[in-house]
């Protein structure tokens, strides 16, 4: 049924106007939002939707009756100077550009409503036409109107693409574009000029607020899906463009559902959707990664220990082979007893840790697994011992093996200082070579001996 | 009292009430914050009527105050979650007022419960809804809004400290063992109340508005954390006075008036402070070439 509807939805004509009129607002407000988020403009939107008010209301006095292209000229002209006041206010006082934006919306705001009612007592308006423009009314934008948005969409959109490497400077370093000799501040007073059309065009189909929101949630919800600003601002206006198509549409096929507000749900269920399932950044692959970290943590703690008590044993006699008990471990490295116990089970299946009674012991490709990682956690308290010495080596990728990124000279420094510590690992697998023979002529030649710090 | 008197009294006390808290927001630059709880604050208020099926003020004071908190709560885990804080302020509020106009629209269509009334209340009706209490009979807006200035009055003087230090230096705030969790949602609980309370009386836009300019206002004329509470008060205090006078001389909107005042004052502070003003800089500035140029000779 919703099909047929969908189909006659597309067919009728007015529909077509209102779709097509959201969908080039969705994407051009997604596509220069994304610039508006890097320069921290992201509530500019919704300062400058508030701040055209007064200037819709002076063309209106001046012009004395409706008119769309006098109103947009109005609501531009307020707008930019409501933007420009921004700007200025934080750049010679000590206020911070958010209050300064706060006060230019509610000031400008303020003054709008003011001449609002001065305009409905002189009785030349029904007052409806200014309503309109404010709160919205994306179902009865017809052709005339579309036309307007179109035109001035595919203009930002033409300036976008062609500015586009200015743009991307202005966003990210905006120092170096001036050092080249690029007009940064007339460049940045254009994209405040395209945020405004963006805004203006806005307004009429989705309303004030709303219009706020969909120059920020489509960024937004684009940023976490990439690391490039290209694929961003595509993604950004296409998330805009689907947004403003589902809105309408499911606004159309239910009754009394206002299209503007729905327009920015469907921009918040993108941005939902993106926030949780996004393959990097998103909660979930966070959270996934998180308990990945945690589980190796767990495992390699244990295995850690089981190593250090086998270790101690083992320079005495033969004993370690029996193995010890849970509360040996958790002595030795405390977490919750279930889990540790959990894990060792996990070990063991894996063939890693055989159980003797109560007693837990290392198999012998336990005991290869138990020395290498033992050997990379003696070989980053070596590194962060030195760290005055190693300072420049990347300690962050903890994840990684020292073997990995060290370079083979340090590394042989490292195996030095690890005799000298007496924090060589003694208890050493059958199957692993030996680190002794190789290693031991570079520590004679290593240029410091430890201890000198 | 006579009528001009109630709603001078209404607009003093939203904007006293507003602009004590509102300092505060201005120096956590979270000035935006007031506009964004007061659009998604909506949700919270519709709600509240769905259930109850009134529009009594302290049923939709608490939802609105939950809903206010919520949207504090949401703001804060965008941003721990990476989410530039501007960004995290756009992306709650307008999804939260966009929500709340779309149970509006399905809901309440049939009942008195339009967004023109949530929205832009007029503070000239306030003064005739008169609501008795204790053997008092005041206007409603007097009640609402004396108690949460009581209330704002109480919590900033019991938490003075805390929060002048969590405002200015929240490290060693968290350093000394101050929750400043907790005070951060203490405040917005208290922007959310402000918001709520004075919006059904007085309209939206004067509320973000009285939140923001007076204290605006007074920061650019003290360096002193009291004395600009202070200003701000007395600014607040001003410009509702003032603006009510605007509002009779050309028989415009109330509420309108009074931000347009409060922006006036806003405007010859920036120009004529005399440390921080745009006139003061530029003379020293001048004074300062002229001595480089003198030396230079």
């Amino acid at each position: 049924m919703y099909m047929e509807f969908l189909v006659a939805l597309f067919q009728d004509p007015n529909a077509r106007w209102v779709i097509t009129g959201c969908l080039l607002l969705g994407l051009s407000s997604g596509v220069l939002g994304c610039f508006a988020l890097f320069r921290k403009y992201s509530l500019m939107g919704d300062a400058v939707a508030h701040a055209a008010l007064p200037g819709i209301c002076i063309a209106f006095m001046l012009y004395g009756s409706k008119s769309i292209g006098i109103f947009m000229l109005g609501a531009t002209i307020a707008g930019l100077i409501g933007a420009l006041c921004i700007g200025q206010i934080s750049a010679y006082s000590k206020i911070k550009p958010d209050t300064s934006m706060a006060i230019i919306l509610t000031g400008f705001f303020g003054v709008g409503i003011v001449l609002l009612t001065k305009i409905s007592q002189s009785g030349k308006s029904s007052q409806s036409g200014l309503d309109a423009f404010l709160f919205g009314k994306a179902a009865s934008l017809v052709g005339s109107d579309v036309e307007v948005i179109s035109v001035v969409a595919f203009l930002l959109l033409a300036i976008t693409l062609a500015l586009f490497k200015e743009l991307k400077l202005l966003c990210f370093d905006p120092q170096f574009g001036r050092g080249i000799g690029l007009p940064m501040g007339a460049l940045n007073t254009l994209l405040m000029l395209m945020i405004v059309l963006a805004v203006v065009i806005g307004l009429q189909a989705v309303g004030v607020v709303l219009m706020a929101a969909m120059l920020i949630i489509p960024a937004v919800a684009a940023r976490y899906w990439t690391e490039q600003l290209n694929g961003m601002v595509i993604l950004s206006g296409v998330f805009g463009g689907l947004s403003g198509v589902l809105g309408t549409v499911l606004s159309a096929i239910t009754p009394n559902l206002p299209t503007g507000p729905v327009i920015v749900l469907a921009a918040t269920f993108i941005f939902l959707l993106s926030l949780f399932f996004a393959p990097e950044r998103g909660l979930l692959a966070k959270a996934i990664r998180h308990l990945k970290l945690r589980q190796k943590i767990i495992s390699e703690n244990l295995l850690q220990s089981l190593y250090d008590l086998s270790e101690k044993d083992f320079l005495q006699d033969q004993s370690w082979k029996q193995g010890y008990t849970l509360d040996q471990l958790h002595q030795l490295r405390p977490d919750h007893k279930s889990t540790m116990l959990r894990y060792l089970q996990r070990l063991e299946a894996a063939g890693w840790v055989s159980s003797k009674g109560a007693n837990w012991a290392l198999t012998e490709r336990g005991l290869q697994e138990a020395y290498s990682v033992t050997l990379n956690q003696r070989l980053y308290e070596m590194l962060l011992i030195y760290q005055a010495r190693y300072g420049t080596l990347n300690l962050q990728e903890e994840s990684r093996k020292v073997q990995d990124f060290v370079p083979e000279t340090t590394l042989n420094e490292l195996q030095g200082l690890l005799l000298d510590h007496q924090r060589k690992p003694q208890l050493t697998p059958f199957l692993e070579i030996r680190f002794d023979h190789p290693y031991q002529d570079h520590y004679n030649e290593a240029p410091t001996k430890g201890g000198d710090l | 009292m006579s009528h001009s008197a109630w709603i001078i009294l209404i607009g003093s006390l939203v904007a006293s009430s507003c602009g004590l808290v509102g300092c505060f927001l201005i120096l956590r630059r979270m000035a935006m914050l007031g506009d964004a709880i007061s659009h998604a604050i909506l949700p919270g208020i519709v709600l509240a009527f769905l259930i109850s099926h009134s529009t009594d003020g302290i049923v939709m004071l608490i939802g609105a105050t939950i809903v206010g908190l919520l949207t504090a709560f949401f703001i804060q885990t965008l941003h721990a979650s990476g989410v530039q804080s501007d960004a995290a302020i756009g992306v709650t509020f307008t999804a939260l007022f966009s929500l709340g106009v779309v149970l509006v629209s399905l809901y309440t269509s049939r009942v008195h419960l339009d967004l023109q009334h949530v929205l832009y209340g007029e503070i000239a009706y306030a003064p005739w809804e008169l609501v008795s209490f204790l053997g008092l009979e005041l206007p409603k807006a007097v009640w609402m809004m004396g108690g949460v200035f009581a209330l704002t009055l109480t919590v900033v003087g019991l938490l003075y400290k805390e929060i002048k230090l969590t405002s200015f230096d929240p490290q060693l705030a968290t350093a000394l063992g101050i929750p400043v969790v907790w005070i951060h949602y203490t405040l917005m609980g208290l922007v959310s109340m402000n918001t709520v309370a004075a919006f059904e009386s007085v309209g939206a836009i004067l509320v973000v508005a009285m939140l923001v300019i007076p204290g605006a206002t007074a920061y650019l004329l003290t360096e002193r954390l009291s004395f600009m509470l202070l200003l701000s008060l007395l600014f607040g205090v001003s410009s509702a006075a003032g603006g009510y006078l605007l509002a009779v001389l050309w028989d415009v909107s109330i509420s309108g008036s009074m931000t347009t005042f409060a922006l006036l004052q806003f405007v010859l502070s920036f120009l004529f402070a005399p440390r921080q003003g745009l006139l003061s800089k530029w003379v020293s500035y001048k004074m300062m070439q002229k001595v480089i140029l003198q030396k230079d000779k």
